[in-house]
């Protein structure tokens, strides 16, 4: 299950952000995207999980293996906890959601609906939704943004069991996890500004 | 693909789902008209197929952003997009519980308002029966009007013109079935193109609303 990534340029609004970019992912390793606001972390994440096309450039992973999560969580603010987690258990093929629960301190929430827990109490569960995957690459955008301290460790906790199972991921991040993931400073790899007009994308 | 539906139609019955919407704006629609063209019973039993099928068109159009404005809000739509279900299942899955949730219902309470507009007898049979056959159809080309205009802010506007000539055939047809029901003439040929155009709609548009939807995701 590793991910390798050759020669990869991706655009967001039909401007190239970046270009050039190579990495390989093995198992049990985890990447930190690094870099200023803007400089593409974001749009490098759903291009490789698959949301936009490349505009050049090869990403090998095998199927079905990749699990995104970007700024907004996916919650329902009708569903409760336990609700909207078994929904994306269901949809993966997976069953139970106790171990996700109970990894992200969740615990004595699940009947309470997802509109009325806290920001950090929505990314945990947010996060927690990628254990009911059961997929080995992680793509994940800022998933300590408004998390305390405490959940901060709960979630590094949580990476270095998925790593050490043999799993995988990609994570823009400003914070230190401390989880012995390798950086990749994405600034390194701006693309240079577009020659001409052959802006189409709104018409595709 | 089951636990989508069950989603879809948990949120709509659930609080600020919608589900009452469109049922309360065909009740209004068809209880303001004898007001607004007068109680002569032969002249609203001469209008009330057309008015019970606009009526149950518009109610059906103010709720199509739901399909998937909400989700494409709350991020969902991003995940959904990356879950192995393939997108085209999620754009059909997604139509037919905007149909279990407002075309059905639509369906089920028409022949009740028909007794507002003075339908003929033979009328409720075939107001039910077009409706039945119709309404999967103005689901389906919903979800590829909210497609299409899924990233749009208040894309709702933009929508609905997209969407109303679209809706045209399946109006024309389905009011006509009824007319030439009540009065005893054949119904064969608009009958069989209500359901033709459902039956394409249905195979068609999921493709062309997943495409959609992936132009709107980059």
């Amino acid at each position: 299950m590793s991910l390798t990534v050759t020669d990869l340029s991706c655009a967001r609004g039909g401007v190239p952000v970046l270009e050039g970019v190579s990495f390989t992912l093995e198992p049990g390793q985890a990447l930190e995207l690094r870099g200023p606001n803007g400089s593409g972390k974001t749009t490098l994440l759903r291009t490789l999980a698959g949301l936009q096309s490349a505009l050049d450039g090869g990403i090998e992973a095998p199927d079905g293996a990749i699990a995104y999560a970007g700024h907004a969580d996916g919650l329902k603010a009708t569903l409760s906890v336990a609700e909207n987690l078994r929904f994306w258990a269901a949809i993966y093929g997976g069953g139970a959601i106790d171990a996700a629960l109970a990894a992200f301190d969740l615990r004595g929430l699940e009947e309470r609906p997802a509109g009325n827990l806290s920001a950090g109490q929505k990314r945990r569960l947010g996060l927690a939704r990628l254990l009911v995957t059961g997929r080995a690459i992680w793509m994940l955008d800022e998933p300590v943004v408004s998390l305390d301290t405490a959940s901060v460790a709960l979630f590094a906790a949580a990476l270095k069991t998925h790593l050490a199972g043999g799993g995988s991921a990609v994570i823009a991040t400003h914070v230190d996890l401390d989880i012995g993931a390798g950086t990749l400073d994405v600034s390194a790899f701006r693309a240079a500004p577009a020659q001409g007009g052959a802006f189409d994308e709104a018409f595709l | 693909m089951i636990a989508l539906l069950l989603r879809d139609i948990r949120l709509a019955v659930r609080a600020g789902g919608g589900f009452g919407l469109a049922l309360a704006f065909f009740l209004i629609v068809t209880t303001l008209v004898p007001f607004g063209v007068g109680p002569q019973n032969a002249t609203l039993a001469l209008i009330a197929p057309g008015i019970l099928w606009l009526g149950a068109l518009l109610a059906c159009l103010l709720s199509l952003d739901r399909i998937f404005a909400t989700d494409f809000e709350d991020g969902s739509l991003d995940l959904l997009a990356t879950a192995p279900i393939p997108l085209e299942g999620v754009v059909a899955i997604k139509a037919l519980a905007h149909w279990l949730t407002t075309g059905l219902p639509l369906t089920l309470v028409a022949p009740f308002l028909g007794v507002l507009l003075n339908l003929p007898g033979p009328g409720y049979y075939w107001i039910t029966l077009t409706l039945a056959f119709g309404t999967p159809a103005l689901s389906m080309i919903g979800a590829f009007g909210a497609a299409l205009t899924v990233g749009l802010k208040r894309g709702g506007l933009l929508m609905s013109i997209l969407v109303l000539p679209l809706y045209v055939p399946t109006l024309i047809f389905g009011a006509e079935t009824v007319r030439r029901g009540t009065e005893g003439l054949a119904t064969g040929t608009p009958l069989a193109l209500l359901g033709g155009i459902t039956l394409g709609a249905v195979a068609l548009l999921p493709f062309a609303a997943a495409a959609a939807l992936r132009v709107n995701l980059r």
